[in-house]
């Protein structure tokens, strides 16, 4: 899941400073569950704005606003949508904001109400924790499913830095040092021989971007 | 000048220091503590931005200290440079008359007074060392020939004191391996632990320099335990500190006295005054 955040209220009134006619769009996928692009939080941003003295031309909360197809449908089915509205506000991912200013093209702005985070994990219900940074480089196998990329603030390769204090990260000492949890696990596994390795630098090249795929068999399908 | 290399080669006890950058281009002060330490210690480490904090490079300073007549150690961070630039910058300080480099992972951003700055972290210190090696064996870290490599004396860093202790210590065998020579280690407080260190350490052919930490004041043992990563002042020091009447003369006796009994086993010691450098001369004086 691609966690969100609202930005400050004031930084929104910003972009939309002049433009008066406003349609929103939410995402009914992650930033529902985040709570911050879902049915309530767009109904809530929308009273936020007209209280602002804003006119809100309408609202769509699609099932994955990251999904292009899905949101252009919304536009060939209300072709006024862009014709009434002099700005869109997504609540949604960057994803979410990128389809929608597709959609709309060139003639209009599209503003994002909220700031992407980073790809969760659900550890309990309304709790997100990072566990991985799509790096394109996986290391997880050889780290007992735990990635020094995302859960050590350095992205250190070959062990604990020497800021770890009684098994805690120097960053915040809340957190375990991801390091230690690795080589506890690969302790238990009896798989400490991998740790002694001495680990390459990371292979960037497999990040460089934008990164595009295309299935080709779900080409084929259509 | 006699080099680090050379001094530990000698078998001799050998002390190192720590000279912290200024905030700024005004040297005077950092040459002032130099030639203070001229000739009564072997090399001097010129620390990297530490703590994140934006100083004079460390590069700029290594140069100057060689000006000076001192064998400098130059202290490289993964923190704030990819591996393009980092070779680069080896390669210039070899090119400059540099001849010890020490690699350290490097704190966090998030310590210092640029937190909005993007920590690099490309490569990690164990794979930095490696970096090194490779240009001493003349090629670049893709193993692409140069015209003209280096011949760094390399060195690293350890924590003896570290808890749990065996992943560090297989960092430590990882950093041998990639090439490391000599260790300066983090700030030492129990010389017992650091004793077996020290033995289990000399089975690799590497020198260990034991980290030596100046208190200057109860109140900075509080700081440095608050804000410093991986320091950990014990508490009978500060209460001895704290209780002293000159409390940074109590702190260079605790120093002295922990140098001293490094003298009967180790192969060195690396003191870290932490810009209070004009007391290293007094370290040493009382330790013997």
């Amino acid at each position: 899941m691609i966690i969100t955040k609202q930005k400050d209220f004031f930084k929104i009134l910003e972009y939309l400073k002049g433009r008066n006619n406003i349609y929103l769009f939410g995402c009914d996928s992650c930033a529902e569950q985040c709570e911050t692009g879902g049915d309530k939080e767009v109904k809530a941003m929308a009273y936020l704005l007209k209280n602002e003295g804003k006119k809100i031309t309408g609202f769509s909360i699609p099932a994955e606003t990251c999904y292009s197809m899905l949101v252009k449908k919304y536009f060939r089915e209300d072709k006024d949508m862009i014709e009434n509205a002099d700005a869109f506000l997504v609540l949604a991912c960057g994803a979410g904001v990128k389809a929608v200013a597709d959609a709309v093209g060139d003639g209009k702005p599209v503003f994002p109400a909220l700031d992407s985070l980073y790809l969760a994990n659900v550890t309990r219900y309304g709790h997100f924790f990072e566990g991985c940074s799509l790096c394109g480089d996986c290391v997880l196998g050889e780290t007992g499913g735990i990635c020094p990329h995302t859960q050590c603030p350095k992205g250190l390769l070959n062990g604990p830095c020497g800021g770890m204090v009684n098994g805690k990260c120097e960053v915040n000492m809340e957190n375990d040092c991801a390091w230690i949890v690795i080589y506890r696990r690969l302790k238990a596994q009896g798989r400490l021989g991998i740790l002694k390795r001495i680990a390459p630098p990371k292979d960037y090249s497999n990040s460089v971007k934008p990164r595009t795929v295309v299935v080709e068999s779900r080409m084929k399908n259509k | 000048m006699q080099t680090l290399k050379q001094s530990l080669a000698s078998k001799k006890f050998t002390i190192t220091a720590e000279i912290c950058p200024p905030k700024g281009t005004d040297v005077s002060d950092f040459i002032k503590k130099a030639r203070l330490l001229k000739n009564k210690i072997a090399a001097a480490n010129v620390t990297d931005n530490q703590r994140a904090v934006m100083r004079l490079s460390s590069l700029a300073c290594s140069v100057l200290l060689l000006k000076e007549g001192i064998d400098p150690v130059f202290q490289m961070t993964c923190r704030d440079r990819n591996r393009i630039a980092m070779q680069s910058d080896i390669m210039g300080a070899w090119t400059l008359g540099v001849k010890n480099i020490l690699a350290l992972s490097g704190d966090h951003v998030s310590f210092g007074d640029h937190r909005d700055a993007k920590a690099v972290f490309d490569i990690d210190s164990v794979q930095l060392v490696q970096v090194i090696s490779k240009l001493n064996n003349g090629t670049n870290m893709k193993d692409t020939p140069l015209k003209g490599g280096t011949d760094f004396f390399i060195g690293a860093v350890v924590a003896p004191e570290a808890e749990p202790g065996e992943p560090e210590l297989i960092k430590f065998e990882k950093k041998i391996e990639a090439g490391t020579r000599f260790f300066q280690t983090q700030a030492i407080y129990n010389m017992n632990q650091f004793h077996k260190f020290y033995e289990y350490a000399k089975k690799f052919d590497v020198q260990i320099l034991a980290g030596i930490l100046l208190l200057k004041s109860a109140k900075m043992a509080h700081f440095l335990n608050n804000n410093v990563p991986g320091v950990t002042v014990p508490k009978h020091l500060i209460d001895e500190i704290e209780k002293a009447p000159d409390q940074l003369a109590k702190g260079v006796e605790i120093a002295a006295r922990q140098v001293k009994e490094l003298k009967t086993f180790c192969d060195g010691a690396h003191i870290m005054a932490i810009g209070q450098e004009e007391s290293v001369p007094a370290i040493i004086e009382m330790a013997g």
